[in-house]
């Protein structure tokens, strides 16, 4: 393992810390814990707060600030944080109208973040919860305690973050969240795996030849490994796979996310983008808006995965919304 | 047991789970996403810290095993192993000294709040798949009137059966759910973390 790193137990903190030093009009450390919240906290106004294990950047923390996201909690890499830190965000950005979790189905995730709603609501503090799976690489939901939550849910960060900033109702707020967690689907590939700094290996193997399709974003393996394809053929793999479980056609329009794992060159991310382009003209459906670049990575991995939600006037209107934070300006 | 006995058994699960904290992680690389001895040993670590500051109580101890758990673990494993030391703490409330009658009744407590928080059952290659067979041998062996050092050596067999058959199945709960059958062949981590507790104690009972 090779990594800019000082002590592999130090990684999240001295992130964490590196951040605010380097964001520091947008978002603060909470002293003694690794949560990140808004530089300006806003009264009267819906929170927000996401995470997750580390190893996602600019998720979670980069979506800290105007037009997003209250409050951001960082696990150990790749692990969920744990109640006790959700728990002190959720009072650090409360701000009395209530605060909306939003959870990526993990079942570690959902655990201790369902420990962390229960905890404020015995403190009075009034909690919502919503939960994205975005990712149709797992196929029978009958196997399985649902799909993942992975890159679409940069897509949710914005609408509700966009919904809470013109103030609405905590239930208002959800309400769109849960519109766009309906309406957003994601599908990825790995050409690499990647290295957790405490485990110091990567986490799992592929040949030269081979990519893992169907990856979440924490190093796990995918649904199956395939062989290595040119990046048009990739792209219509995955977007075959979203269009079988949300089908869309002439008229429809939508917002791509095509994102990069961590360690793929943002040349090689446009490439892809390109072809997405090329299939939505071909189907009639409207793209408006594009996010090309590193939303949800994995570390280093190489790869991608490509996010689309499908619009209605509301989602697009709050997706055009302003936002300020480190990962995403519009 | 009381509760300066206990705090040794807790000492030697903690450093048995840094013993095992590679293996637990290379099983969890294969079908999960490889940090569940990491974080197990995290958890443990943080434990063995507190333990000079706990009263000797053994119900009192176990819940604030449970509580360190829970705020150090993270991922699925901290609120489940976090959920199982505090039920099981729980259910021996008041008791200055635990007997092996007491250990039926806090296997019992300790799975029904890992099956309720996972919601869980034995069969999806989890930690039930090594805590169930282990308590049901325990008990079965226990009302039978053997001895016991017997009953719990019986109990971890049931356990390492356990870790066997989750070879055999297809995970439907956690991370390696998303392996479909590609999970088949691997043990599964859970219960493998499961199995090293259970040695654990039989070892320091026997």
């Amino acid at each position: 393992m090779k990594k800019l790193i000082n002590k592999p137990e130090n990684v999240e903190v001295e992130m964490l810390e590196g951040m605010e030093m380097a964001h520091g009009d947008l978002l603060r450390k909470l002293d003694g814990f690794n949560v990140l919240v808004r530089a300006d906290k806003k009264q009267g106004k819906v929170a927000l707060v996401s995470g997750g294990g580390s190893g996602h950047e600019p998720a979670h923390g980069g979506y800290v600030g105007t037009g997003m996201l209250d409050g951001a909690v960082a696990g150990a890499m790749f692990t969920s944080p744990t109640p006790d830190q959700v728990f002190e965000a959720v009072k650090a950005v409360d701000a009395g109208k209530g605060v909306l979790l939003v959870i990526k189905n993990y079942t570690g995730d959902v655990l201790n973040f369902e420990m962390a709603a229960d905890m404020a609501e015995m403190e009075g503090i009034k909690v919502d919860k919503v939960v994205v799976n975005d990712d149709v690489a797992v196929m029978d939901s009958l196997y399985t305690t649902g799909r993942r939550g992975v890159a679409g849910t940069v897509f949710v960060h914005k609408v509700a973050g966009a919904m809470a900033e013109q103030g609405a109702e905590l239930a208002e707020v959800k309400r769109v969240a849960e519109k766009a967690i309906a309406n957003v689907r994601t599908m990825g590939v790995a050409l690499s795996a990647c290295t957790v700094p405490a485990a110091g290996k990567p986490g799992f193997s592929l040949e030269e030849d081979e990519m893992e399709v169907g990856l979440g974003i924490h190093g796990e393996p995918g649904t199956h490994k395939s062989k290595m394809m040119p990046a048009d053929e990739i792209v219509d793999l995955l977007l075959a796979k979203i269009f079988e479980d949300m089908p869309m056609g002439k008229g429809d329009k939508v917002a791509v996310m095509v994102n990069g794992c961590g360690g793929t060159p943002v040349s090689e991310l446009y490439i892809l983008n390109r072809r997405v382009g090329e299939v939505m003209k071909e189907k009639g459906i409207a793209v408006k808006k594009t996010l090309v670049g590193d939303y949800m990575t994995s570390l280093e991995m190489q790869g991608g995965a490509i996010s689309i939600l499908k619009l209605d006037d509301e989602l697009e209107a709050l997706l055009n919304e302003p936002a300020n934070t480190v990962g995403l300006k519009i | 047991m009381d509760g300066q006995v206990f705090k040794k058994l807790l000492e030697e699960i903690a450093e048995k789970m840094k013993e095992n904290r590679q293996f637990l992680t290379d099983l969890d690389q294969v079908i999960g996403d490889g940090d569940h001895g990491i974080n197990m040993d995290r958890g443990f670590t943080k434990v063995l810290e507190k333990i000079p500051s706990m009263p000797d109580d053994v119900s009192m101890c176990m819940k604030q095993t449970g509580m360190t758990l829970v705020s150090t673990v993270g991922g699925a494993a901290g609120p489940l192993y976090g959920t199982a030391f505090m039920k099981a703490g729980d259910a021996i409330k008041g008791k200055e000294e635990v007997g092996v009658e007491d250990a039926i009744l806090m296997m019992d407590a300790a799975i029904q709040g890992v099956m309720k928080l996972g919601k869980a059952t034995t069969g999806e290659k989890t930690m039930l798949d090594s805590l169930v067979p282990a308590y049901e041998a325990l008990k079965e062996c226990l009302e039978a009137g053997k001895e016991a050092k017997v009953c719990f050596t019986e109990a971890v067999q049931a356990a390492e059966a356990g870790v066997e058959y989750t070879k055999t199945i297809i995970a439907t709960k956690g991370r390696a759910s998303y392996l479909g059958e590609r999970s088949i062949g691997h043990q599964d981590p859970g219960a493998t973390s499961s199995l090293v507790i259970l040695t654990v104690i039989r070892d320091f009972l026997v």
